[in-house]
């Protein structure tokens, strides 16, 4: 039976774990950005606090993603559903990207723009929400272009605690030595990814300043 | 405790800027701005002109001294209020890119809440009073050469009458014949407006063009602060230096402008 076969003979279970997977990354990615983005802004409001906020995020990133399941599996509420704790997992994975791309993006703004802004007597707030963001948006967008990407590739490991998404397929397709069943997971999985980056691609473009 | 700052519109008294750990930018710089007049900050890169400029709207606080602005210590003003009332013209000109020339004059009228009606007019007054276009209110910034967008720079500091301006070389990156053009409309402009202004440059002919009075400034200290006639017969060895540099027969022209 080859891929295309057992995806029509099951294409309930395939939309299921497609749905769980657009959940588990929906979800990760949309709580990255209301933590990263305002993390972003604040290291470039306090200097000081940009080592400890990007380090932390840079650490993160470095811990294996099996191992970060593992460590999050004894924490309290969060542990006792495998879909928190994939949600969590992924969430802490987004933010660097997001808080990166954010900093980045606002010094980016060329510093004539903000001079002459602050000489003109906007608040900083005014500067922030009228001049800054909206110059850094491109480059924001493309943060979360990123995060989304990898967050998909990601969560297909989620399967591994439980936390369902199209790794299901993927693990037991590994189980079964059965390339039909793996590709069942990887190719749906493959194309969100495609997706997504076209998409906010597009985004990125349209709200990009000129 | 202060005898009457009020007569002058900006005044500096004994006023240094220093950086942490480096050296004083500028040195016990004591200035005053008469009310409707065009002060230029002359001197080289270094001299602390911008530096000075830049304390008159704290964007800059000095390490001593005072500075008065219409008699009030700038630290006692609201430091928006401030800001609002003192145009502020630089070099790059530092339009918003996302923002159409409209949006961009109509800047400060929008965020001191003005009805739509009158900022709109005030936006087509002031595109006449630079000279462009009325079409040009829907254009963009990139859309616009460096003379144009400089315009717009100096419509978007007078949109809420402010009675200072403060420019920065302004005319500094444009072409001559685009500078030229500037500069005379800058004379046109200053003759109906008699707005205050401090106007830095590193260009004597544009010192001596535009200037009430210029004010030599020279490693953080100020050299002398003159009118256009002592300037062009001082013999202050640094002045002649100036003229020096820009060789030309000022000396023989004695009362251009």
């Amino acid at each position: 039976m080859n891929v295309w076969q057992f995806i029509s003979q099951n294409h309930a279970e395939v939309l299921d774990l497609t749905l769980e997977h657009v959940w588990l990354v929906g979800v990760s990615t949309l709580l990255a950005v209301l933590i990263g983005i305002p993390l972003g802004i604040l290291i470039t409001r306090w200097p000081a606090l940009n080592k400890p906020i990007l380090g932390s995020a840079n650490v993160i990133q470095t811990i294996p993603s099996l191992a970060l399941f593992g460590f999050l599996l004894p924490a309290p509420w969060i542990g006792a559903r495998a879909d928190r704790l994939a949600i969590l997992a992924l969430t802490l994975y987004a933010l660097l990207p997001l808080i990166r791309n954010t900093y980045a993006g606002i010094k980016g703004v060329d510093p004539a723009v903000v001079e002459a802004g602050r000489g003109m007597g906007l608040t900083d707030q005014q500067l922030l929400l009228q001049v800054e963001l909206p110059l850094a948006l491109g480059v924001i967008i493309a943060g979360i272009r990123v995060a989304t990407v990898i967050s998909v590739g990601l969560a297909t490991i989620a399967a591994a605690i439980g936390a369902g998404g199209l790794g299901e397929y993927i693990f037991r397709g590994l189980a079964m030595v059965n390339n039909s069943v793996i590709l069942a997971g990887a190719i749906p999985a493959a194309a969100m990814a495609l997706l997504a980056d076209v998409g906010l691609g597009w985004l990125e473009r349209r709200l990009s300043p000129r | 405790m202060k005898t009457d700052p009020a007569e002058s519109a900006i005044r500096f008294r004994q006023v240094s800027y220093r950086v942490e750990n480096g050296d004083g930018i500028l040195r016990e710089l004591n200035l005053e701005v008469h009310r409707g007049e065009t002060l230029v900050l002359l001197g080289r890169s270094g001299s602390g002109k911008t530096t000075t400029l830049k304390l008159i709207n704290r964007l800059l606080a000095p390490s001593g001294g005072e500075i008065f602005v219409d008699g009030r210590p700038v630290e006692e003003w609201d430091v928006i209020r401030l800001r609002r009332m003192i145009g502020y013209v630089i070099q790059e000109v530092g339009l918003f890119p996302h923002f159409t020339v409209e949006r961009n004059i109509a800047l400060v009228p929008r965020i001191e809440e003005w009805p739509a009606a009158r900022t709109q007019a005030r936006v087509q007054e002031l595109l006449q009073l630079v000279g462009l276009d009325p079409q040009f209110a829907k254009r963009y910034p990139c859309e616009l050469s460096g003379g144009q967008r400089q315009r717009v720079g100096v419509a978007r500091a007078l949109a809420a009458d402010p009675s200072f301006l403060l420019m920065d070389e302004p005319f500094g990156a444009l072409d001559p014949l685009t500078r030229a053009e500037l500069q005379q409309e800058f004379l046109n402009l200053q003759n109906r407006l008699r707005k205050t202004v401090v106007f830095v440059t590193h260009d004597l002919r544009e010192a001596l063009l535009l200037g009430t009075r210029i004010a030599l400034m020279e490693a953080g200290r100020l050299v002398t602060i003159q009118t256009k006639h002592e300037f062009l017969g001082s013999d202050d060895p640094l002045v002649v230096a100036y003229r020096k540099a820009f060789d030309t027969n000022f000396d023989a022209q004695g009362g251009r402008g």
